[in-house]
């Protein structure tokens, strides 16, 4: 007999399973070793709480009515569940706090794409640190993590939430043709990029941005950012310099490529964002970054960074990985 | 972030050529000469084989139907690609790089009916609704969306020409690119939709993990569209 289960959800059997045990256990080994102990949350708050966080990503969720007529939304990722947390649980605490969880959340997909509707991420969030020290740990546990999971090639993609939408208020671009051209921005659809900018801005400053989105590398790209001009472009590329040098002081610096043109849609990241990709995988292993304005909506005043990595994702590039890793070239 | 998924997560070697999804149809005639143009060795792909996956030293082309190729680059199976506008916007949710409007394989989505019916307007007034048949659902359901009427989408397969012609839908969304086959089935435009072109794409981890060659290449196909 048969008994289907939703598209997008799936069992685990057991030789998947021990694998993903191992992972989990290296992975939590790793956080407590920086300090970071392991929380959990419930699968389902309140939906106000979560749209608190961030109204977008609550909006994608799995939303009902319990029985005495609350809205629940089933949450789609952690950090807005532990700021939640902190806040109420930690709100009289010494900084920084350090958490980690393995947890799994729901997004609703579009049928037919492949897409999990629940999926397990495991991260960490580092509350009451601010820039560039708090950024420069977070990607320094962050590479550990990767090294125990045995993905020594992934590489870590070091971008700033702010640039273009300094860069864009200082040209003058508001409103909503200035929402739709960092939707365009986070796409990374050039070709509809060049098009709407045109429209706002002279020639000078549309190939500005067009050039600086697609700025990616070593240190070498910041000083070329700078050439560029510009008060905004001078303050992202000094945050993202400074978070640069803090990583250099900790030796982490090796795995970060420095990328103008990152962008993530999650309503809440300010300053440093983070993509981890790794060279066996189409698809982006994790990401995270800053968010410092997040946990002023729960009612504490703090700088905040974290980041999550998807486990099926990283499983995925894990096996991809070690025939590589057996019979070393 | 899209939400993260299992299917098509298959390998996308870093090491090696960078692979070029070259789509097949129309706009093959196109890519190729582009290819040609700077500097890309395509005889082997112009000649009688029907081999799929044509290897090279600095380059693999990989070709495949058009509508293929934003699966292929979004699951980094293929490094980069080269599809039409019509493909991208069909299936917009596909998370792929758009970099350059390559400009050739210029068409037209357009609005069609019978030529000197009035059907389409009846069924608007009378009904209340059009019923459009069509390759590109999204697209038609997107241009009555944003000209506030309704529409029953009906979506079809093969040659949509056929579908009002024997009494299925009122009209039809389709890709003209001289009109031909339009005149040849006794229907004409009503309504342009868009303009669309071929554009070239990336995968999202190879435009980070191979930047420079993503980048050169791109430089190339710039200066050589330019040019034109």
């Amino acid at each position: 007999m048969i008994h289907p289960i939703p598209p997008g959800t799936r069992d685990v059997l057991p030789d998947e399973m021990r694998e993903l045990r191992k992972l989990h256990v290296a992975m939590i080994d790793v956080f407590e070793g920086f300090g970071y102990g392991e929380v959990a949350t419930p699968a389902i708050e309140y939906d106000e709480v979560l749209s608190r966080g961030d109204g977008r990503a609550a909006a994608s969720g799995y939303r009902f009515f319990d029985e005495s007529g609350d809205l629940l939304a089933l949450r789609s990722e952690m950090t807005v569940p532990i700021a939640r947390l902190v806040s109420t649980r930690f709100a009289d605490s010494e900084t920084p706090i350090r958490l980690c969880y393995l947890a799994n959340a729901f997004r609703a997909v579009r049928p037919q794409r492949g897409q999990m509707r629940e999926f397990a991420q495991v991260g960490v969030e580092l509350i009451g640190a601010s820039a560039p020290d708090g950024t420069a740990e977070v990607i320094e546990v962050l590479e550990a993590a990767l090294d125990a999971a045995g993905l020594d090639r992934a590489v870590i993609g070091l971008g700033d939430a702010d640039l273009y939408r300094q860069l864009l208020a200082e040209l003058g671009v508001e409103g909503e043709t200035r929402d739709s051209i960092l939707a365009r921005l986070a796409t990374h659809d050039l070709v509809g990029l060049e098009a709407e900018l045109s429209e706002v801005v002279d020639d000078r400053d549309c190939e500005t941005c067009v050039a600086l989105s697609q700025l990616r590398g070593g240190r070498e790209v910041l000083e070329e950012a700078r050439a560029m001009g510009g008060p905004a472009v001078e303050r992202a590329t000094a945050r993202i310099g400074e978070t640069y040098e803090a990583l250099a002081a900790r030796g982490a610096a090796e795995r970060v490529r420095i990328d103008l043109g990152l962008l993530r849609d999650l309503g809440y990241y300010s300053g440093a964002i983070l993509e981890v990709y790794d060279p066996a995988l189409g698809h982006v292993l994790g990401g995270g970054g800053r968010y410092d304005a997040l946990m002023k909506r729960f009612g504490l005043d703090l700088p905040a960074a974290g980041f999550a990595l998807y486990m099926e994702r990283v499983h995925v590039a894990q096996m991809e990985e070690e025939p590589r890793r057996e019979e070393p070239s | 972030m899209s939400a993260p998924g299992l299917a098509g997560l298959g390998p996308a070697k870093a090491d090696g050529p960078l692979k070029i999804a070259v789509p097949r149809g129309s706009l093959l005639g196109g890519t190729l000469d582009l290819l040609d143009a700077v500097g890309i060795d395509t005889a082997a792909v112009r000649g009688e084989s029907r081999a799929l996956i044509f290897p090279g030293e600095d380059v693999t082309l990989v070709t495949m139907r058009p509508s293929d190729v934003p699966t292929y680059v979004e699951a980094g199976a293929a490094d980069v690609g080269i599809t039409g506008k019509d493909v991208l916007l069909e299936q917009a949710d596909r998370v792929v790089y758009e970099l350059l409007d390559l400009g050739f394989g210029r068409c037209r989505m357009v609005l069609a009916g019978r030529r000197g019916d009035t059907r389409l307007g009846e069924a608007e007034r009378r009904l209340g609704m059009m019923r459009i048949a069509t390759k590109y659902p999204r697209i038609a359901e997107r241009h009555f969306e944003e000209t506030g009427r309704q529409v029953e989408v009906i979506e079809v397969k093969g040659s949509v020409e056929l579908a009002p012609l024997i009494g299925l839908g009122d009209g039809i969304v389709d890709l003209v690119a001289t009109g031909r086959t339009l005149e040849d089935n006794d229907l004409e435009v009503r309504e342009e939709i868009l303009e669309c072109t071929a554009r070239f794409v990336a995968n999202r981890v190879a435009h980070k993990l191979r930047a420079a060659e993503v980048d050169e290449l791109t430089a190339k196909l710039r200066d050589t569209v330019a040019a034109r």
